[in-house]
């Protein structure tokens, strides 16, 4: 019987099957590190007498922490500067390659890897950071850490594992006009839940996964931790191969055909079995939102605010009890009247150049809704700089936005980009948890061309409701 | 990591179910850099109360926490972890724990023992009685004494087997090292390495200030 890409994977990092009880030893192909979950991992080796065992195979940046102004200053908050002059400190004693703040290749881990070309198909990432899984996207196994294992990854370079089980999700049919990457991961975990994955890899498939570009693909596998899996994939081909060519680190001439050669033999065998399967039809997506404080609370956008006491599950009734209270919303309210106070375009979901395209592509010409902040933060400093070659800075500065320096920002909050109390955000990032964006802030997740919209018309917007006041101009 | 065959110690009741690792550990000491120094977080939220438990002279120097069902759950912050260890906490019991939580005692080698939820009624029922009172767990055995009163627990084989032998993971993995090294010489040549760093030409990034 054939074999899923998931267990092709396994199989071919295996250092050591494990016996008698204990896990298999996982070869890590690549690890990347940040400022907020390495510290204590370098001090445990420290403590320990021991060296990071391959420095090549380990990179660092800077991005949960860092500021999206004045980065040639000093951070202002200390214990953020402390923090990422630790992640200084330890790259420079442990031998670990760093990128900076001010750095052309700092920027969110997630966004970094990949235009560096060191993810690659058919390997093995970890990070800790739980939105490793963006780099499934190449046909990687990449999923999420805790300390302890950045720790024992920097010791050995391996990971003792217990196995997985294997889901596919199909997507198949044409995604209609004005939806995206984003609407496909978002109705995704609104069917399946936020635990719908525990226990799995997710492998996405089928015609309509096949059509995105790979930078779309990054979108749809970065949030499958939302749907409770560690990791997702999807089967590299020639869209993939085009995307790393060229790229820094990238395989050259003789290297790079043997590369490709095993690159197309990552496929799941037609003859597999998956522990379960589930189906969509991209062509009945349309753009989509969240509404409430976990991200498989989510409706079309064309929808209206749901009422609790439509859900049967007594436990799903009060999640979305709580949830319109802290969100501040009224059952029955159509989502486009929702007032949004923010508008956040970035992240390593949605912070890369295709995604700044998009929506430059919806604001040009257009003006930015009086009320509304529209905040721009590119994925990385070679984000910024590829955008602003193209003219796009000045898109988005002309149209009334804020064009920032790269970092992970708003996303979480952990710089001074952040909601204040009550203020109503539509963000294209991954988590709308209760003070993800700040203490009270409410968030409502969207895609790039919902973002760019919703600054547009200043409520939640996709951008046939543009076109559509145009045409009553 | 320490051997773990018994320990005795004084025994804490903490008659609370569901206790998460945002009340474990408040995420405003996730900034920190430090692996150790987080007594002072523990339960930080309730420490301010003095009639919570550990405020209480007799139990100030527990090292056994008996708590409800669903411990540890919520956060996967190892930090719940170390905060309870840095206190001089040596074992966790309860009737159910969080499997991230359990997973991340297990690397710390923090003992999180699962005991049926009437038998930690009867530890709890002993340990009021006489406040301040030690009890012996014996990883061995695989039990709890109290006094008169010894009930079994239950822990992975093989996590008991690893805490038994005082081996981390690190230690017990860097065992295999010459598989590691075997296989390593079995990687491709065109696999990515980070060093020698390569990147696109250098470009200066211009710092973006507050709009006017």
């Amino acid at each position: 019987m054939g074999t899923t890409l998931a267990e092709k994977l396994w199989e071919s990092h295996l250092v050591r099957k494990g016996e008698d009880g204990a896990p298999d030893i996982i070869y890590i192909d690549l690890h990347m590190c940040h400022e907020v979950t390495s510290a204590q991992a370098f001090e445990g080796l420290r403590l320990a007498g021991r060296t990071v065992r391959r420095p090549d195979l380990t990179i660092a940046t800077e991005d949960h922490n860092t500021p999206t102004l004045d980065i040639d200053l000093p951070i202002a908050d200390e214990t953020s500067r402390i923090q990422i002059q630790t992640l200084r400190d330890n790259a420079k004693e442990f031998g670990v390659r760093i990128h900076s703040l001010g750095d052309a290749d700092q920027g969110v881990v997630h966004v970094v890897g990949p235009q560096l070309g060191l993810t690659m198909p058919g390997m093995t990432v970890v990070c800790g950071d739980s939105h490793t899984s963006t780099h499934g996207a190449f046909g990687a196994l990449a999923f999420g850490i805790g300390t302890s294992e950045v720790e024992h990854v920097l010791a050995t370079q391996t990971l003792p594992l217990a196995p997985f089980k294997t889901m596919a999700i199909n997507v198949n049919g044409e995604l209609p006009e004005g939806t995206t990457a984003k609407d496909i991961i978002l109705a995704v975990i609104t069917r399946i839940g936020t635990g719908g994955g525990q226990g799995y890899v997710l492998e996405y498939r089928g015609d309509a996964i096949r059509a995105l570009s790979q930078e779309a693909r990054m979108t749809v596998c970065n949030m499958s931790i939302e749907a409770g899996a560690r990791a997702g994939l999807i089967a590299p081909d020639e869209t993939t191969f085009e995307y790393v060519k060229g790229r820094p680190h990238a395989p050259e001439g003789a290297d790079w055909d043997a590369a490709v050669e095993d690159w197309k033999k990552l496929v799941t065998d037609d003859d597999a079995t998956f522990d379960t399967e589930i189906s969509l039809n991209a062509a009945d997506l349309e753009p989509f939102i969240t509404w409430g404080t976990n991200p498989g609370q989510g409706a079309p956008l064309s929808a209206s605010v749901p009422n609790p006491e439509d859900f049967a599950d007594a436990d799903q009734r009060e999640a979305a009890e709580n949830a319109l209270k802290y969100m501040g919303l009224t059952p029955g309210t159509p989502f486009r009247d929702v007032a949004i106070d923010t508008v956040f375009l970035g992240s390593c979901t949605n912070g890369r150049i295709e995604d700044l395209r998009a929506a430059a592509d919806i604001i040009k010409g257009r003006t930015k809704a009086e009320n509304t902040r529209f905040l721009v933060v590119p994925g990385s400093a070679r984000v910024r700089l590829q955008a602003e070659a193209e003219g796009l800075d000045q898109v988005f500065i002309d149209f009334g936005a804020e064009w920032r320096n790269a970092g992970c920002s708003m996303c979480l909050g952990m710089n001074p980009d952040q909601l204040a109390p009550q203020e109503r955000s539509a963000s294209t990032s991954n988590r709308n948890f209760e003070g993800r964006q700040g203490k009270g802030g409410r968030t409502h997740l969207v895609s790039p061309l919902v973002a760019a919209a919703t600054a547009v018309r200043g409520t939640l917007s996709s951008p046939a409701d543009l076109d559509a006041a145009a045409a009553l101009v | 990591m320490e051997k773990f065959t018994t320990h005795t110690g004084i025994g804490v009741p903490l008659r609370r179910s569901n206790v998460d690792t945002d009340q474990i550990i408040p995420a405003v000491y996730l900034k920190r850099v430090t692996r150790t120094g987080f007594e002072d977080a523990l339960f930080a939220a309730w420490r301010g109360d003095d009639s919570f438990i550990l405020n209480q002279d007799a139990y100030k120097n527990g090292s056994v926490l008996i708590a409800g069902p669903d411990f540890g759950t919520g956060s996967s912050r190892e930090h719940a972890v170390w905060a309870l260890k840095d206190y001089g906490f040596k074992v966790v019991i309860a009737s159910r724990f969080a499997d991230i939580f359990r997973g991340n005692s297990g690397k710390q080698g923090l003992l999180a023992a699962i005991v049926e939820q009437s038998d930690i009624e009867l530890l709890w029922k002993a340990l009021e009685a006489e406040p301040g009172k030690e009890l012996t767990v014996s990883l061995e055995d695989r039990t709890v004494q109290c006094a008169d009163i010894t009930v079994p627990f239950e822990i992975d084989d093989y996590v008991r087997w690893r805490l038994m032998e005082g081996l981390d993971d690190i230690g017990l993995t860097l065992k295999h090292e010459e598989d590691i090294t075997a296989f390593e010489k079995t990687r491709a040549a065109w696999r990515p390495k980070t060093l020698p760093a390569k990147t696109e030409p250098k470009q200066v990034v211009v710092a973006a200030r507050a709009a006017k």
